[in-house]
């Protein structure tokens, strides 16, 4: 497909970039404790294999995966394990969780950033490398990332997407990746290419980042199987199924994964991080955090180790202009809302936002007018307005048959509700209850 | 512990577009037709307007009060209502016509079926069929033309609110439809009506529907502000259209045509009314056959019917079946039956 990609519904919320877009990277070194969850990806949560007492160092596997959909955990500084036990996560959920006193030496495993050139790597060692270097993909949903790249045929894999849409309200990290570092993703992608002998790599990325655009381009005129894609900017061009729509114009819905459709997607971070754990032999120690919002004194951007709480972000970015009303983990339209900051961040931390404000309380909740705003919006053209009868009543057969678990809960109803209702939250509960009937069956 | 941060499901911003902006648009959408009303009908026009739109306002109020339901009109849709319903009278109807007009509206159509949002019939519209029903001589004596000479006694008033202006004055005129359905078989459509007049709105007929001009520039405005998609106007017209060269029995009269497009409430009845949210589909398709429909009654109903206008009884009519057109044209999710591709 040529021209600007896109797709049909979504909405354009106000986009809160310009806070933290031109703040370079800075690297934030962790003060206090470091806290890793033992749940921070999509499936079985892992389980600790240090005991209380133990030294580690950086890089070192602290925890395995406790199956085939689960991602180890690696130590992202040097220290000595003090706990194990229930911590507050970003869910609100209590997760077990390894506590590592921070010795401050950030002593490394052996061989930790050492030069590998993986084009002498087979793909058996490469997916080995990524699987213990415990990556998931860092755009939000935290799907293990060897999973990822083992699909059942390697031949049926057309496209390797790299998401640089970055369509989520007020995150900048992805941008300043393709600012500072797009080299480490053009190698990232032709690491995993190089898995996928049939796929052309498309670096997908939405017009409101002309620069990333040039720049990326530029740097990819020598490379025949990687293109430049670029994408109207509309919210949700970043969601995995509106992204291969627009890049390759195939259409996968709830049953299907991206490698049913023969596209393998996966965010600017995650890549960067399968470029340093393959070719610089690091593990996933550190993620990039926008620290953003109205309440923070001074919006900008840091590569965080992960485990960091997100209190010492804030005040690294120069605490709090005035007491928040709200903080998000993420952006506003999928970001989880905290009500503690004393939250580590994890791979999945793409921001930490914070509002003066509570923007849901500025709208009231009135009666539903019909005015179908929502289903203009909804990217999976759906009819949300009648979706939420069915939902409010808990009539799960015929949310089910209207397509309801079709939505993947943007928030773009949602948010165009001009009487304010709940959709998105509505649709959240009876998905997961109707879900949780299926898999009890 | 210090005091804990909001916590709610994501989406965490919203829109601005709120129920009450979107009700204060369509009433700035209709203060060009109504303002020309009042200039060509005159003062009674004025007080027909407001009548209407303070009984919409205080039957909701009274309603909710009388019945404990939460909250106060704030979305203002009684406002609206009552300026629909107001335009929709003629200028020279006694003041207790968009009094019961305006109750019936707001209590029965509205609040007995569970109040904003839950409607089945465009509030406005059958409260008006309804008073056409009822009175229909009244419903249809049209003034034209009158600022009335400084009649400001009590009396005269008191006579005014009983008996209405047309009987007061006597002039009443047809409406430009009503002039085409009666004229002699031999006669040509433009001898009878001036497009131009109708176009500016210099004709008989209710308060807010004589002027084109205005109605469109208040629909103009609608659509600029995205509060009404033209999928039902334009399909509405051009499925009106389309019926009037079969049935309308003047073949393919251009002037004919304009005529009866610019005539009987046509354009108001498709921008301002027919695109009600709460009456008209929801999905994509249904509001496409919602369209036609609406075309194929109009001209139905002008053409073998007894009254000259048909767009109120098509648009309450086709209301009636918006929850069935909405139930069979769900429209396909995302992805769905696609095929699996790579395996």
């Amino acid at each position: 497909m040529s021209g600007t990609g896109t797709f049909q519904g979504g909405i354009h919320p106000n986009d809160g970039k310009s806070l933290s877009k031109d703040k370079p990277t800075k690297i934030l070194l962790p003060k206090g404790e470091l806290v890793y969850p033992m749940v921070q990806h999509i499936g079985a949560p892992a389980k600790p294999i240090v005991a209380v007492g133990d030294k580690v160092f950086v890089g070192q596997k602290i925890a395995e995966a406790g199956g085939f959909i689960s991602v180890c955990v690696n130590s992202s500084v040097s220290g000595t394990v003090k706990k194990i036990e229930p911590r507050l996560t970003v869910s609100g959920a209590m997760v077990d969780s390894i506590v590592i006193e921070n010795d401050n030496e950030y002593t490394t495993i052996e061989g930790f950033g050492e030069a590998r050139d993986y084009t002498k790597l087979s793909k058996q060692e490469i997916r080995d490398i990524v699987k213990e270097a415990g990556i998931a993909g860092m755009g939000g949903a935290g799907f293990p990332t060897y999973v990822k790249l083992t699909p059942k045929d390697d031949d049926a894999i057309d496209y390797v997407i790299v998401n640089g849409a970055e369509c989520e309200p007020y995150l900048t990290s992805d941008y300043r990746m393709m600012i500072e570092e797009p080299e480490k993703i053009v190698t990232g992608l032709n690491v995993i290419l190089s898995l996928f002998k049939n796929a052309k790599g498309i670096i997908a990325i939405e017009d409101n980042k002309p620069d990333c655009i040039e720049k990326i381009s530029e740097m990819v005129k020598g490379e025949g199987r990687i293109e430049v894609k670029t994408l109207k900017t509309k919210y949700p061009q970043g969601a995995e199924r509106q992204l291969i729509y627009a890049a390759t114009g195939r259409k996968i819905n709830s049953a299907m994964l991206p490698s049913d459709a023969g596209c393998i997607v996966n965010n600017i971070d995650t890549v960067i991080s399968i470029y340093m754990s393959v070719c610089e032999t690091t593990k996933l120690i550190r993620r990039i955090v926008t620290v953003t919002g109205d309440a923070i004194k001074e919006p900008q951007n840091f590569s965080v180790r992960i485990g960091t709480s997100y209190g010492e972000l804030a005040e690294a970015a120069g605490g709090f202009v005035n007491e928040p009303q709200k903080i998000i983990s993420g952006g506003p339209m999928m970001g989880m809302a905290m009500f503690s900051l004393d939250i580590p961040v994890t791979r999945i931390s793409s921001a930490l936002l914070a509002y003066s404000i509570d923007p849901v309380t500025l709208k009231p909740t009135t009666p539903c007018i019909r005015c179908g705003r929502c289903m203009e919006a909804c990217p999976s053209h759906l009819v949300p307005q009648m979706m939420l009868p069915f939902a409010e009543r808990f009539d799960d057969e015929s949310f089910e048959k209207i397509d309801g678990m079709e939505c993947y809960e943007c928030g773009s109803c949602t948010y165009v509700c001009p009487a304010g209702q709940p959709l998105t939250q509505a649709f959240k509960q009876t998905r997961r209850s109707i879900l949780d009937k299926k898999r009890r069956k | 512990m210090k005091s804990m941060y909001h916590v709610s499901a994501s989406p965490h911003i919203r829109s601005s577009v709120t129920t009450a902006t979107i009700m204060r648009d369509v009433a700035i959408a209709l203060i060009p037709a109504s303002l020309l009303g009042v200039y060509q009908f005159g003062f009674n026009a004025f007080l027909v307007l407001v009548t209407s739109i303070v009984t919409c306002v205080l039957a909701e109020y009274l309603y909710k009060k009388l019945m404990k339901k939460p909250g106060l009109p704030y979305e203002s849709s009684a406002i609206v209502t009552g300026l629909l319903l107001g335009m929709n009278l003629p200028s020279t109807v006694p003041l207790w016509i968009p009094i019961i007009g305006g109750v019936f509206a707001i209590i029965i159509v509205k609040e007995l079926y569970g109040g904003l949002g839950q409607n089945f019939m465009n509030p406005a519209l059958a409260a008006r069929c309804f008073l056409l029903i009822s009175f229909a001589g009244r419903m249809t004596a049209f003034g034209v033309s009158s600022f009335n000479e400084a009649q400001s006694s009590v009396t005269k008033n008191l006579y005014t609110f009983l008996n209405g202006a047309g009987s007061l004055d006597g002039i009443s005129s047809a409406t430009p439809l009503a002039q085409i359905k009666t004229m002699e078989a031999a006669a040509s459509v433009a001898d009878v009506v001036s497009l131009k007049d109708m176009f500016l709105g210099f004709t008989g007929g209710v308060i807010g529907e004589t002027s084109i001009l205005a109605l469109l520039i208040g629909a103009a405005y609608l659509v600029f502000r995205k509060v009404i998609s033209l999928r039902i106007p334009l399909i509405y017209i051009g499925s009106f259209v389309v019926f009037l060269l079969l049935f309308g029995g003047h073949g393919f009269d251009l002037y004919y045509i304009a005529a009866e497009v610019c005539g009987g409430g046509l354009i108001l009845g498709a921008f301002f009314m027919a695109t009600d949210y709460v009456t008209s589909p929801i999905t994509k398709t249904g509001q496409v056959i919602f369209g036609v429909l609406l075309g194929l009654l109009t001209v139905l109903f002008r053409v073998f019917g007894n009254n000259a206008e048909g767009v109120s009884f098509a648009i309450i009519f086709c209301n009636l079946l918006v929850p069935l057109l909405d139930k069979y044209t769900v429209p396909v999710a995302f992805g769905k039956g696609g095929r699996k591709n790579g395996k």
